[in-house]
Formats: structure tokens, C-alpha cells, sequence
């Protein structure tokens, strides 16, 4: 018994073991096993159609083309006749061998693309042809189409799923297409639909033996939604070719609902160009360009300090802060002083000198002394300028500013508004509004992008809320329901404070910066700012010509709608911003431009900044000016 | 006697009966499950696996009547007979045996095929017994124990040679046999501590190992010099050098023919275990595949033929040496522990009733029986669920095959007949 108790111990030890073992292998590791994803069954995938995108007029944005691609299974091609084949896809020998190289390298057993996506003529003529070849065959694949040349970059694109992906998902497979960016990228779920599914049984020679369990996990495809827009396609189209030639970006939304009606990005691309077989050598042109930058979305990602436009803000908060009120005055006298030295004085092109400058006054002339004077009472109303700047930045959040906004498209930035902790850390809790009191004039550390811009001014023509921008109007025909676009938000201002502020802001449309580019009818009102901006050169901060920014609503009663505009290197707002704005609003308002303001539509689409562009490129010391 | 004669089932162990039953049964069904195809059953077939199979078990009611029909001292008369055929049968192989697969292991006998180191361990076990239960013998002494490794290595020879070294492996399980009648554990130790040091030194290389070792020995060897004084490294000197000449051959030469000696596919199938080397496509495939399908059985299984990576024949030799794949497939933890807990209870069993043997030639068989069967458990179920490297030989009572079935069969009833007749004195 001794002895044996040696063997009754092996024995265990190797039973605990084997066991052991096999929890290890059955329940830690079978937890994460999936019937159906082993190499015993094979899943044939059935493709959807993707969903259509419509415009808010339902005009046809989007639509499925079908494409053909040569596909080849390496270990079927038997000895073909080279020369004529290539001749029959119109491609070289070298190309053939390489194409026919990659598909080995894959998989000999498994189908790949050899050529895609055929033109459709080819298409039948290679159809009665290709049977002669064994290996290849043609495989119909659904690709995009875009009847018009616009909104590319709302619109996004599609292209095959990354292969990390790939791999994570459980629903991509590599090869297949996904959204990219824009609405293809963002509602990806509803566009797609669900590929269907069929579950076949095979053995280790790849062959199908049958149906796997008499077919109770296979599925049908579910073609995917199809989506309406917010977007008016002739508006969005008017203003891309209003900005030819130029370089910025239009946002324009319907403040009563937050709808966006145009979304425009200059310099743009062809959504056509990102299909069919010229993809790879067009994305290359796109994506590679970071001069232009013709993929970056810059009604939402560009940054910028907002300028004169940020007035209103100041004037707001200083009315809801009772800091001032209408009949509040202060003196100009060609700028302000806000500090002891020489250089602590900002200029104002007001042209009011010494004499007493009312809100409305201060706004439709821009006067910088004016909003100094009341951002340093906001900011040291307790005399507490951290507290102050807390409050203030409280009130500048509200309209969405300084973070992002929410909408609905996978490209933005949040801007930047400081608050008092921003500060303090700066300059260690030594500071007050003289400090940073060109954030009274909208400049300094305040970042905004045009869509923020846009919803601020909805805002203002809302008198005190906004509804969260968004792209998306109808799933199927059915208007959305998401709490996020369909609830107005509040910001933190009372409606009474707005009327100076748009009364002021009309003025600078009847009689101000603007009124050269007055439509007859409609009431607008708007505000036109610079953006200063700078570049880098050997370590020095050079400041080159300013972006012209706008900011505009109408008609002034029951307005229909906001927008901001901006306009890379464009000078004063006044000389291209503000005839584009007006532009845009009589063409949305009215359908169409009168006879009236048909120069003004001219003078714009003849407009190119692009000497100015290409002279940047090369020097952009010699655009070095100390002018604010 | 005379009584036992009319009743060849008097006496006889039924436990071991039924779990032979339910492991032989249960074995039949995952055969089934792993061979059949789509046409209709037929159980006696003779072209399907599992109608060969169900032959196969049929035909052990014969050869289990035979075996117990015997006198239990006829076997211990007559196990040198035994033995001295089963050398012949062995020899006879390079005579007249078949090819298959690049070794002769197998007497073609037009339909059926025989492969004879399937009987020979029984046989050879039966040889263990009586050298061993000599009353003369004395397994201290040097000159018995080569007696014993003679016997037990004369038949695993001739099986490396055919070559198929696999079921060679299996006459090492006689160590656990040895051991039990008093065969010095060193052996064991020293055998084990030299696989380790191999296996390390192909992991991080010979020149390393062999400087830890010597530094140990060494260490070890200082340590006692100081203990005992001067006088043990005077007397000891030539042992201490000839241990340090042992280690470096050792290491050396186990590299050497590691790298030269060993085919490729030896090292790649050893390297993969180790897991110096991963590999799901080629050689490694058996392994993955085979564990892919035990994971996938889960908890409780996906049930009796509804394994889906058995039906597409994804394990080479499922329904062979990889049937406890199958099991683990279609019966899931549930099953496969059970049958591991079967065979565990059927050993115990064997141990249990070799020990109340007041017979030594029924004890040491018994034992041999327990050893031989263990071995192959451990190096089957080892290499299916990947602890071990690929070794083609069957799990007992499971595997398909009529030899390894018959085999097994007749080594387990041998037992059964001896120990019926444990009570009586003879």
C-alpha cells in the first residue's frame, strides 16, 4: 500500500491536471467562442443597398451605381493567353503579373479583386469574352454616385474598412465598405442596413457540405434608410461657387430649428471624385494637400479668435449682468488705455472722438473702447476678476461656445473660451481684466469656429436660445426624434436684452460696415470682424493678412436665416464677406439674385484670392504688417 | 477448480466490467460521431469506420470468453511462451510486415490488419510478472535489474525499429512497475532531473545550463568540503571529476543529437510544445485544431452529433488518436472530465485489487496493467489537449482500430481472470 500510494498520487495529480486543463480550455477560453465563427462553418454574405441621401427639398444627393471588378482565384487559372487578355482589361503584362502576384500572396484558393470597378462599357464587352479565362470572373459590387458636384464634405465618403477594424467588429468583414467621413461616417448604422447572412457547413477541403443547421441562423438583407438632409442643395451649391477662389467657410442654419442649411468648405472637391477607379490616385491629391487642404472641413474645424462679431456677447452679458444698460456711455479717444505704459492702448477705428458712445452706437461702428470698458465691469464687478471671468465665461458657454457644439457631423473642433482658472494658473493668480481685455473685442485667447458662430448669431436672432445644429432632417422619410436636435436650449441671457443688439445689428447692415451690401426687402442684420492671424517663421510670431469674418441673420423679424462666414487672408469683412453674406440670404429668402445686385454676384465669382495664396506660400514675412 | 471451470464468470471484478463497457460503448458513439457521413447507418458496414468499429467490439465477446477461459496459472506457466512469440511476431514484421506510412507495424491479413505491438505489451507484462515474482529474485541487485530492463526493453527495441517509436514509449511505464516492487526511485529521479535539464537546455541553450549546473555542483561540493574536511575531496576527487564529465556529455550530447540525430519534424513538433515556435497551419495544425475544437464544446457540449468542426474532418486522425477530441467537442467539459474520471476510477480499481493480491504474479501484473494503460491516458489525452507533443498512439479503449482494441482487451481481462482466481490458493 505504501508503494502504491506513489501511482495513486500520480494518477490524481495527472486527472487534476487534465482537467485543469480543460476548464482552461472549455470554459475560460470556449466563453469566448462563437458558434458560429469557426473554420467549420462559412458565411455567405448577402449586401444591402445603401440608403439614398436626399436634400431638404428631397433633391437627390446620394445614390448607388452598380460597378463591376475582374475578380481572379489564383489556383483556378489554367494557362491563358496573356497578351490578348491584357489587351481585353486594357492593362500591361508587367501590371498583370503584378495583379496576379498579389492575389497569390493572399490566398491561392481564395477569390481577390484583380481589377476594379470596370468602366460600363468594358463591362459587356468583357462579359462574353472572360469565360475563355478559368480563374477569372466579374463580381457586381454597389458603389456611389453623385449627381451633384457639391457638399462633398458634408456628405463624406465610403471606402473599405480598415483592417484593425476589421478585425475588432463583429459585423465588418475585411473588404467591405464603411463610411468614411461626413454622413457616410455618421449615420453608418442607418445607411448600411444589414447584410444578409447565410450559414454554410464545410469540411477542411473548403467545400460546402450543406446548409449549417438547416439554416436557422441565416437571415435576409436589410437594405439600408434612406436620409433627408437639412441641407438646401442650391444654397450649398450658390455659396461653393461664391467662395471659388477663395479660401474659407459658410455655415448657414435655420435658427428656428437648428436645421443647417449650408455647410461650405472652400476649397472643395468633387464627391465624385473619391469613386470608382481614379479613388486611390484622387485621395492621394486630396489628402495630401496641406496647402489648400481641400479635406478639411473649415465651416467646422477651423479655429479662429472671432473678432468684432464677439461685441455682442460683451454687450449681452454686460446688459444681463446689469453692468450696463442701454443708455450707458463711455468716451473713445481713438482707443483705449488699460495701463500705466505707453503701449498698454488699443486702438478703435470708431471715429468717435471724445464724445459720449452709446450701446447701439458702439456696436453698428464697433468701437473697441466702448466693449473694454464693459468687459473690465464684468470681469471686476465684485472686484474678484476670477469670479468675474467664471461668470462671464458661464454666459459665453451657454450659446455653445468653447466646447463642441453636438452636432451632428464627425469633424469639429471646441474652440476655446477661458475662464478664471485659466488665468490664474497663467499668472498665478495676479491678474484682472487689463490683462486680457482683448477678449472684449473678440480677440486674445477666444477661439471659435464658423458653425459656433452660426449658432451664436441663431441665438441672437432666437432672442435667448438655439436649437443644436444638425445635419440630419428625416430616417425614411420620418422626421427625426432625437431629444438632442428637437429641444431648444436656453442660454443664460433674457430675451429683453437682445432687441439693442439686433437693432444695432441692423443698423450696421442700413448704415454701417454692411450697407454696401443692403438687399431691397430684406431686413438684414449682421456684423462684420476681422481675425487676426499669424504664422511662424524661424521662431518669430509673423502676422499676416486678416481673415474676414461675418456674422449675419434676416430678415430681422422672424428670422429664417443665421450664418457665419469667413474668408481666409480676406481683409476687412466689409469688402468680401459681407456681398457673399448678402448673396446667400436673397438667393435663400428670395430663390434668386434681382437684376439690382447681379454685379455684386459677378464681382464675387470673379473674385480670387489666389495670387495672394500662392504669394503666402512662398513669403509670408513680406505680409508681415503691425496693423490690428 | 473444477466448479470454476464450469463458470468462467465466478469470481470475476464486474466493476471493471462496466466502466470497460461504458468506456468501449462510449468510444463506439464519438467513432460514429467522427466518421460518419451523410449515408444511412449501417452499423455492420464494413466500409465505415464505425461499422468496422462496431465489428471490432463484437468480436472482443469471443476473445473475452477465451481469455477468461483459462486457468489463471496457465498464464503465469506459460508467459514466457507468450513473450518469446510475441519477440517473433515482432521480429517477423521486418519479414513480412506492411508498409504504412513509412513503418512496418502492421501483418496484412487481406481484410484485417494486425498490428502486433498492440498485444505485446500484455504479453510483456505477463513476462515482468513472473521474472519478478520469482521467489529467487531480488531486484536490488544490479544483475536483476538488467534481467528485468532486458525484457522490457527487448520488445520496445524491436518497436523503435519498425520504426514507431511512439508505441515504444509506452514500456517505460514498467518503471512505475519496478518501483512498486522495489526498484530504487534514483532511477525515476535521475531520468526526470536529465529530461528537465534537456528541455532547458534546447530553451536557453546548452553552454548556460551546463554553467549553472557546474556552479551548483560546485557550490554543493564546497559546501560539504567544509563540512566534512579535506578528506572527502581526497577520497571523492575521481567521482566529482567523473560527475562533471558526466553533466558536460550529457548536455552536449543530448544537443548534439537533438540537432543531428532527431528529424526535423521531431524538433518542429517539440519546439512547438515548448512553444518556441508558434504554427496553426503545417505541423502545428493537429494541436490548434484540436484544441480549437475542445474549446468550442464549452460547458456542456454541443451534443451528440451536432459537432459542427468534426463533421467538417478539421482533426487529422479524429477518429483515432484525436478521438477525445470528439468528446470534447460534443460533450463538453461535463463529458470529457467525466471520461477522464472514469478512467481514473478504473485505475484505482486495478491498483485497489492488485493490492489485496496475496499472489505476486497477479500483483505485479496488475500493476504493469495500471501503468500501461496510465501512460497511455497520460501521453493521448496529454497530446489532445496540447500538454504534450504529438504522439500517435490510441487511447485505450477509445481509439479506433481492432488491434489497440483487442490489445487492450485482452491485457484488462488477463487481469480480470487472475484476480477471479485471487482467493484460491494455487
Amino acid at each position: 500500500m505504501q508503494r502504491s500510494f506513489i501511482l495513486y498520487f500520480l494518477i490524481t495529480l495527472v486527472g487534476v491536471v487534465f482537467i485543469g486543463r480543460l476548464f482552461q480550455l472549455q470554459i475560460v477560453k470556449g466563453s469566448n467562442y462563437d458558434p458560429i465563427r469557426n473554420s467549420a462553418v462559412k458565411i455567405e454574405y448577402d449586401y444591402p443597398e445603401r440608403g439614398y441621401i436626399y436634400d431638404r427639398n428631397r433633391k437627390l444627393l446620394v445614390a448607388n451605381e452598380l460597378s463591376y471588378d475582374v475578380m481572379v482565384q489564383p489556383n483556378q487559372v489554367k494557362s491563358i493567353d496573356t497578351l490578348e487578355f491584357c489587351n481585353l482589361l486594357k492593362i500591361d503584362k508587367k501590371s498583370f503579373l503584378k495583379r496576379l502576384d498579389k492575389a497569390k500572396k493572399y490566398a491561392s484558393y481564395l477569390p481577390s479583386v484583380f481589377l476594379k470597378q470596370l468602366a460600363k462599357e468594358d463591362f459587356a464587352y468583357l462579359q462574353e469574352k472572360l469565360h475563355k479565362y478559368q480563374g477569372f470572373y466579374i463580381q457586381k459590387r454597389i458603389i456611389r454616385e453623385y449627381p451633384f458636384n457639391a457638399a462633398a464634405n458634408v456628405l463624406g465618403y465610403i471606402g473599405e474598412v480598415s483592417e484593425a477594424l476589421a478585425i475588432k467588429s463583429n459585423y465588418y468583414e475585411a473588404g467591405e465598405l464603411i463610411g468614411k467621413d461626413g454622413i457616410e461616417r455618421q449615420y453608418e448604422s442607418f445607411l448600411r442596413g444589414e447584410k444578409g447572412k447565410k450559414y454554410l457547413q464545410r469540411n477542411n477541403l473548403n467545400k460546402v457540405t450543406g446548409s449549417y443547421k438547416n439554416g436557422v441562423f441565416d437571415t435576409l438583407p436589410e437594405n439600408g434608410k434612406d436620409l433627408t438632409l437639412t441641407l438646401d442643395i442650391d444654397l450649398q451649391r450658390y455659396g461653393q461657387k461664391l467662395m471659388s477662389g477663395k479660401r474659407g467657410g459658410i455655415v448657414a442654419i435655420e435658427p428656428a430649428t437648428g436645421e443647417i442649411l449650408a455647410l461650405i468648405t472652400a476649397p472643395s472637391y468633387n464627391p465624385n471624385m473619391l469613386v470608382g477607379r481614379k479613388r486611390s490616385k484622387n485621395s492621394v491629391l486630396l489628402f495630401n494637400d496641406t496647402v489648400s487642404k481641400p479635406s478639411f472641413d473649415r465651416g467646422l474645424l477651423a479655429a479662429y479668435p472671432p473678432g468684432s462679431p464677439f461685441k455682442m456677447m460683451n454687450a449681452l452679458i454686460g446688459l444681463q449682468e446689469g453692468v450696463i444698460n442701454e443708455k450707458t456711455h463711455f468716451f473713445c479717444y481713438n482707443g483705449y488705455k488699460y495701463g500705466r505704459s505707453k503701449d498698454a492702448f488699443m486702438g478703435c477705428h470708431c471715429g468717435i472722438y471724445a464724445k459720449p458712445i452709446r450701446l447701439k452706437t458702439a456696436i453698428a461702428r464697433s468701437c473697441n473702447s466702448y466693449f473694454s470698458n464693459t468687459y473690465k465691469r464684468i470681469v471686476e464687478k465684485d472686484n474678484k476678476p476670477s469670479a468675474g471671468l467664471d461668470s462671464w465665461h458661464k454666459h459665453v458657454t451657454s450659446f455653445g461656445l468653447g466646447n463642441y457644439l453636438g452636432y451632428d457631423l464627425p469633424a469639429g473642433s471646441p474652440g476655446l473660451i477661458p475662464d478664471g482658472k485659466y488665468y490664474d494658473k497663467w499668472y498665478k493668480y495676479s491678474w484682472n481684466a487689463s490683462t486680457n481685455i482683448s477678449n472684449a473685442i473678440g480677440q486674445g485667447e477666444i477661439l471659435t469656429t464658423p458653425i459656433q458662430l452660426a449658432n451664436f448669431t441663431a441665438a441672437i436672432a432666437n432672442k435667448g436660445f438655439f436649437y443644436t445644429p444638425h445635419i440630419l432632417k428625416e430616417v425614411s422619410k420620418r422626421a427625426i426624434d432625437n431629444p438632442k436636435y428637437t429641444t431648444s436650449k436656453q442660454t443664460t441671457i433674457d430675451s429683453k436684452h437682445f432687441s439693442p443688439v439686433i437693432e444695432a445689428m441692423h443698423q450696421v447692415f442700413k448704415t454701417g460696415t454692411g450697407k454696401w451690401s443692403q438687399v431691397d426687402g430684406i431686413d438684414i442684420c449682421g456684423k462684420t470682424g476681422t481675425a487676426e492671424n499669424f504664422a511662424i517663421i524661424d521662431d518669430q510670431k509673423i502676422q499676416l493678412p486678416d481673415h474676414s469674418i461675418l456674422v449675419a441673420f434676416a430678415p430681422k423679424e422672424n428670422p429664417k436665416i443665421a450664418l457665419a462666414i469667413f474668408v481666409e487672408n480676406g481683409g476687412y469683412g466689409s469688402t468680401i464677406a459681407a456681398p457673399i453674406t448678402s448673396l446667400m440670404i436673397e438667393k435663400y429668402l428670395n430663390g434668386k439674385i434681382s437684376d439690382k445686385n447681379r454685379y455684386r454676384e459677378k464681382n464675387m465669382l470673379n473674385l480670387s484670392l489666389e495670387d495672394i495664396y500662392a504669394k503666402l506660400n512662398q513669403k509670408p514675412e513680406e505680409f508681415a504688417s503691425g496693423t490690428k | 477448480m473444477r466448479q470454476e471451470r464450469n463458470n468462467i464468470f465466478v469470481g470475476i471484478d464486474w466493476i471493471l466490467i462496466i466502466l470497460f463497457i461504458i468506456l468501449v460503448c462510449f468510444g463506439w458513439m464519438n467513432i460514429y460521431a467522427a466518421s460518419k457521413a451523410d449515408e444511412d447507418f449501417q452499423l455492420l458496414n464494413f466500409s465505415t469506420k464505425y461499422g468496422k468499429q462496431a465489428v471490432f467490439i463484437f468480436l472482443t465477446v469471443p476473445l473475452i470468453v477465451t481469455v477468461l477461459f483459462f486457468n489463471a496459472k496457465f498464464y503465469e506457466q506459460f508467459a514466457s511462451l507468450f513473450y518469446i512469440i510475441s519477440l517473433l511476431s515482432l521480429i517477423g514484421l521486418f519479414v513480412f510486415g506492411k508498409e504504412i506510412n513509412g513503418a512496418k507495424s502492421w501483418y496484412n491479413f487481406g481484410v484485417l490488419g494486425l498490428q502486433p505491438s498492440e498485444f505485446v505489451k500484455a504479453f510483456t507484462a505477463l513476462a515482468v510478472a513472473k521474472l519478478l515474482s520469482d521467489r529467487q529474485y531480488n531486484l536490488k541487485l544490479i544483475k536483476n535489474q538488467i534481467k528485468a530492463f532486458v525484457i522490457i526493453f527487448t520488445p520496445a527495441l524491436l518497436i523503435t525499429l519498425q520504426p514507431d517509436a511512439g508505441s515504444a514509449l509506452i514500456y517505460l511505464a514498467f518503471f512505475f512497475v519496478l518501483n512498486r516492487e522495489g526498484l530504487t526511485l534514483n532511477y525515476l529521479i535521475i531520468g526526470t532531473i536529465a529530461i528537465f535539464i534537456f528541455i532547458f537546455s534546447i530553451l536557453l541553450g546548452p553552454t548556460l545550463i551546463l554553467a549553472i549546473l557546474l556552479g551548483l555542483t560546485t557550490l554543493i561540493i564546497t559546501y560539504i568540503t567544509y563540512k566534512s574536511g579535506k578528506r572527502f575531496l581526497r577520497f571523492n576527487w575521481l567521482k566529482i571529476f567523473g560527475l562533471y564529465a558526466v553533466m558536460s556529455l550529457f548536455i552536449f550530447g543530448t544537443n548534439f543529437s537533438y540537432n543531428n540525430i532527431f528529424k526535423q519534424h521531431h524538433r518542429d513538433r517539440f519546439e512547438i510544445l515548448l512553444g518556441l515556435k508558434t504554427d496553426t497551419k503545417t505541423i502545428g495544425y493537429n494541436s490548434y485544431q484540436s484544441e480549437l475544437t475542445i474549446s468550442s464544446g464549452g460547458f456542456s457540449g454541443k451534443g451528440f452529433l451536432n459537432g459542427d468542426i468534426t463533421k467538417g474532418d478539421f482533426v487529422p486522425e479524429q477518429h483515432t488518436d484525436y478521438i477525445f477530441s470528439t468528446v470534447g467537442e460534443e460533450w463538453g467539459f461535463l463529458g470529457s472530465s467525466l471520461v477522464i474520471i472514469t478512467f481514473i476510477l478504473m485505475l484505482f480499481r486495478i491498483i485497489y485489487l492488485a493490492d489485496t493480491h496475496t499472489n505476486k504474479f497477479g500483483r505485479i501484473y496488475g500493476y504493469s496493467v495500471a501503468s500501461i494503460l496510465f501512460f497511455h491516458i497520460i501521453v493521448n489525452i496529454g497530446m489532445v489537449i496540447g500538454l504534450l507533443p504529438t504522439v500517435g498512439i490510441p487511447l485505450p479503449f477509445f481509439s479506433y482500430g481492432g488491434s489497440s482494441l483487442w490489445g487492450f482487451t485482452i491485457l484488462l481481462f488477463i487481469f480480470i481472470r487472475l484476480d477471479a482466481h485471487k482467493n484460491y490458493d494455487w
